[in-house]
């Protein structure tokens, strides 16, 4: 039973293994083909969309604040870098940190709630902090933190060289993307399934459920501000725009289009909003309208997302795809 | 500039600033209302209400610039229409949704949302149309400590006569009755012969009125602006969690009374005002998270 | 075949003398792109927005369509008042798009997060719609120029006209950023160096509809001006809503430091009349400015404003550099920019400074009443002529590190 159950968690054959490596030479070859700052902006967003899924693909809450995270990450980042002439490494490692202890600090509070209730919370929590964004003095207000340098890694590596700033941002984005794999394929990532498939019964086996939630969401946290404190450097500016709810709901929109507890789903609805953005920007608010249509369409028809119906209709990717057990799919 | 004013201010300051603060209540009282109306009998968190009332308000402004109707036959014409519009929305989409998790229809109308709100700012840019005050409601009163201009003040008379003549309808009306008795349990309800899926779609349509309403009253406060929607969606979703979701009283106590603390927040600590309900937010949802008023949903 | 031959080798030829003709010249060959980048859509939309855009077209048809030899192609992009996204479009306009110059740009936040990418790349930012006395100041770069006005000239036009007529107590209501932040900066300046004081100051966001709260504190201050600190859409409704609270009825005076004529235009006359304001340009001072407007007018069917004036003329004495100089290579431009004196319909015997600032005579009107008017959109009369030595801030007060000191 439980080789079963490894078996089909463990994406680890020889088509898994070979999607990976498809994606992986696509990435590397793809700043020859596309403009890089359109490539790492996506891959941020990527990055944020996968920390943003961890929360509620895999432990099912809806958190309606991660741009907290991403945003205040974003400030620390920019702030150190410029002003404590931190290296770009350091830098982001301030950033992440700052998300890390945020993310204790609202999951605690938020964790005690389910449902609407903790999205409500949520939503509380980061509009105040989008009103300290808007007033404190060092974030700049609506000038944001501008002509933050990027900095050269060890004396050697430059990162104000587009390409060489694309290689480290694909290699964040993998570290982060590692991360998150091994926590959804560990026994902690199968507590927490539990959890999400029924509370009670976990919390009768003996597992401290609260516990594992807050865990999660503290990881969620932490790797949606890497992918914010990330950001900073690659656009050197950190503005409002990345506090604000809106792009609380723009994270949202990029999972569920892509598929809500997929592993690769995330990433695709990322760079489907992020082109969608660069390509339309000139058509100015039909961007806005259309990423509505794609709401309603995917809520009312389209739950699974992208990834989520290629995973239903072809099972043998189930596995690789979703990280998920397709009998135990209850939608 | 960053300022925390700790010494006590003059009360003409006081005054003025709890009066502006009551005039923000108003809008958040009657906003919210039609808000908890639609969670408390739909069970669906209504993200389209910011939209309406913007649609409202541009109502007003398209029936004066176009077909030359005036402020008060826009108070009756403007929820009309976009009640019509919210039925229309209720029969495609959102009935749907009825039975799963409210998640969704939250997700749903965020989605209706920005298309509408896409749609007007692509027509009409981002900053407001002007709109002005209605010729009767012109000039001021002055009551010593400030000018109270008489359109604000009608503002607060006509919004708090709405909210109290809505809680009696649904609260003490045989009608109410039957709104809140499908809301609990349609089925039964049904059985009694009474159309419950058109009781519902009406209720939306009621609902999205209201938000109308208060979308042509503040027209020629806020200006008609595509923007003025999301601006104060998040704030009316903080005073209907703090009211209690589905209470009509609750939701109109809270709209009034955080304007009124917003209002105080901006003569001691000007910055943090819009801060100071968010906090109170969760707060209440960390204490009492069915709200103050409100029962807790099963 | 024979034909096809024959006209691929005359082509060729063709194109090798044109390419030996322009090697000597420096230019690179590809065409003149310039980008109008402003708000399209929100509060500043009136101030610059299409109308830039129309005038930087304007520019480039009266020019004759092509420079050294090379076509002009302007396009324009909306920035929506916010840095990131200002930025994210001229980055991309400049590393994927081949743009050379960059126009316009109100709201001064997304102002100088350009001038420094434009710093960093080389290219030509010629700004006509930003306030900021920064960008000349600090944030000064060697490819920007900063044609119309700034907030310095605004302070010592409208600032020092108030002071003068008694006003030795402020307060501000200021837009919160940059533009803001500096329009105040320079105003307090003003007054206290005239021995007024300020009494307070409020911030407010970009973009707000309800200034009751922040008038009503005004109001409080008991100062005797109320400086709007703020532009476009947000001094149209401080205005208005100032009316409505009885400030002016009571005994206080606005100052709108920084006022267009799409905002006279806004409000009305009943409303805006009898307001102190600076401006570079009007459109109805002289035959040549009026021969100008009207051709704007038939397009726009609005007055241009300095603005938009300021689009154009920035944009034709680039073209007019790179014709001298034979190259589009941005610091060179700018130099030739330099050499050459600036006069056209709004400017006479303007010169750019080594800061980036462009040195021209600022004017103070007042807005007409109703029963002065006598024609559509005559809305201001002249009070004076404050000269370019006098408008902008001198050398020697500069922070700008070009600017050699001694």
């Amino acid at each position: 039973m439980t080789r079963a159950l490894a078996a089909r968690t463990e994406p680890s054959s020889l088509g898994g293994r070979a999607l990976a490596a498809a994606l992986l030479a696509m990435a590397v070859a793809a700043p020859f083909v596309f403009y890089p700052v359109f490539l790492m902006k996506a891959l941020c967003f990527a990055l944020f969309a996968c920390a943003f899924n961890l929360l509620i693909g895999y432990v099912g809450l809806a958190s309606f604040g991660h741009a907290a995270f991403f945003g205040w990450a974003s400030y620390m980042t920019a702030y150190s870098v410029k002003y404590w002439a931190l290296s770009p490494v350091a830098g982001i490692l301030a950033g992440t940190a700052l998300a890390a202890v945020m993310g204790a600090a609202f999951g605690w509070l938020a964790i005690r709630r389910q449902g609407i209730y903790f999205a409500m919370v949520t939503l509380a929590l980061a509009q105040m902090v989008y009103f300290v964004a808007l007033e404190a003095k060092f974030t700049g207000g609506e000038d944001g933190i501008q002509a933050v340098p990027r900095g050269t890694i060890l004396g050697l590596i430059d990162l104000n060289q587009p390409l060489v700033m694309y290689y480290f941002v694909l290699a964040v984005f993998l570290v982060g993307f590692a991360i998150i794999m091994r926590a959804i394929n560990s026994p902690f990532g199968q507590v927490l399934k539990a959890i999400r498939e029924n509370e009670p019964r976990a919390v009768s086996l003996g597992y401290r459920a609260d516990h594992y939630k807050l865990l999660a969401f503290i990881l969620s946290a932490t790797l949606s501000g890497l992918a914010g404190a990330t950001k900073a450097l690659v656009f050197q500016l950190a503005s409002l725009t990345d506090v604000y709810w809106g792009t609380s709901g723009d994270v949202l929109l990029m999972t569920l289009l892509g598929g809500i507890g997929t592993v690769l789903g995330p990433v695709l609805g990322a760079f489907t909003m992020v082109a969608m953005e660069n390509y339309l920007a000139q058509f100015g608010s039909w961007v806005t309208v259309i990423q509505g249509v794609i709401f309603v369409v995917c809520v009312l028809t389209f739950r699974r997302g992208v990834v989520g119906e290629i995973a239903r209709r072809w099972p043998r990717w189930q596995a690789r795809l979703t990280g998920r057990d397709a009998a135990l799919d209850r939608h | 500039m960053s300022s925390l004013h700790l010494a006590i201010p003059p009360l003409p300051a006081l005054m003025a600033q709890l009066f502006i603060g009551l005039i923000n209540g108003a809008f958040y009282a009657m906003l919210s209302l039609g808000l908890a109306v639609i969670f408390g009998m739909l069970g669906i968190v209504n993200f389209t209400h910011g939209a309406q009332y913007m649609m409202g308000a541009f109502a007003a402004y398209l029936l004066l610039n176009f077909l030359g109707i005036g402020y008060w036959w826009s108070l009756l014409l403007a929820p009309i229409i976009v009640g019509a519009f919210g039925t229309v929305l209720e029969r495609l989409f959102i009935r749907h949704l009825y039975r799963l998790d409210p998640l969704y229809g939250l997700l749903l109308t965020f989605g209706l949302a920005l298309i509408v709100e896409g749609l007007f700012r692509q027509e009409w840019g981002s900053s407001g149309l002007p709109y002005s005050i209605p010729q009767e409601l012109t000039g001021a009163h002055n009551l010593g400590f400030m000018f109270l201009p008489n359109y604000r003040a009608w503002v607060i008379v006509a919004s708090a006569g709405i909210c109290l003549a809505t809680w009696f309808v649904i609260e003490r009306t045989r009608l109410g009755s039957y709104l809140r008795a499908a809301t609990e349990n349609p089925t039964l309800v049904q059985a009694f012969g009474i159309n419950v899926p058109r009781m519902i779609t009406i209720t939306y349509g009621f609902g999205v009125g209201l938000a109308a309403l208060g979308g042509v009253m503040a027209a020629p406060i806020y200006q008609v602006s595509p923007l003025m929607g999301s601006n104060i969606i998040i704030v009316v979703f903080a005073v209907v969690v703090i009211g209690g979701m589905g209470s009509i009283l609750g939701s109109i106590v809270s709209g009034f009374v955080l304007g009124l603390i917003e209002g105080l927040t901006k003569v001691f600590y000007p910055e943090a005002s819009s801060t100071a309900i968010f906090v109170i937010m969760a707060i209440v949802l960390l204490v009492k998270p069915a709200g103050l008023f409100g029962r807790e949903l099963g | 075949m024979n034909r096809k031959q024959l006209a691929a080798a005359s082509l060729a030829a063709l194109g090798v003398a044109l390419g030996a003709g322009s090697a000597a010249a420096q230019m690179s060959g590809k065409p003149i792109k310039i980008g109008v980048l402003s708000d399209m859509s929100s509060l500043y939309a009136d101030l610059g927005g299409p109308g830039s855009v129309a005038a930087a077209q304007m520019a480039a048809k009266d020019f004759g369509g092509t420079v050294a030899g090379v076509p002009i192609q302007v396009v324009s992009a909306d920035h929506q008042n916010k840095p990131d996204v200002g930025k994210a479009i001229v980055q991309r306009w400049i590393d994927e798009d081949g743009v050379d110059a960059v126009v316009d740009v109100p709201t001064s936040s997304v102002a100088l997060a350009v001038q420094d990418l434009m710093k960093e790349k080389g290219k030509v930012f010629l700004i006509s719609g930003a306030a900021s006395s920064d960008l000349t100041g600090k944030a000064c770069s060697p490819t920007g120029v900063h044609w119309t006005y700034d907030t310095y000239a605004l302070a010592h036009g409208t600032g020092a006209a108030m002071v003068k007529q008694g006003g030795d107590t402020w307060f501000f209501i200021t837009a919160d950023y940059a533009f803001g932040h500096a329009l105040q900066r320079d105003t307090a300046e003003v007054v206290t160096k005239a021995g007024g004081k300020v009494l307070g100051s409020v911030d407010v966001p970009l973009n707000n509809a309800d200034f009751s709260s922040f008038l009503l504190q005004a109001q409080q201050s008991k100062a005797k001006i109320i400086g709007l600190a703020n532009a476009g859409g947000d001094t149209d409704n401080s205005i208005k809503q100032a009316a409505e609270f009885g400030i002016v009825a009571g005994g206080q005076k606005l100052a709108g430091l920084l006022v267009f004529i799409s905002d006279v235009n806004a409000l009305g006359l009943p409303v805006a009349q009898g307001l102190v304001l600076t401006e570079a340009f009007y459109w109805d001072q002289t035959d040549e400015t009026r021969t100008w407007s009207k051709r704007f007018m038939e397009q726009m069917k609005k007055p241009p404003t300095m603005a938009q004036a300021g689009v154009y003329g920035a944009v034709t004495h680039y073209l007019k550099a790179i014709a001298a100089a034979n190259t589009d290579d941005g610091p060179k431009v700018v130099a030739k920019m330099r050499e050459l004196p600036i006069n056209d319909f709004m400017t006479k015997n303007g010169t750019l400074r080594e800061d980036g600032r462009v040195m021209r005579d600022m004017y103070l009107f007042q807005v007409k009443t109703p029963a002065e008017s006598k024609y559509a959109f005559d809305y201001y009369k002249q009070l004076a002529t404050i000269p370019a030595d006098q408008a902008f801030r001198p050398l020697s007060e500069s922070e700008c590190p070009l600017v050699k000191k001694g």
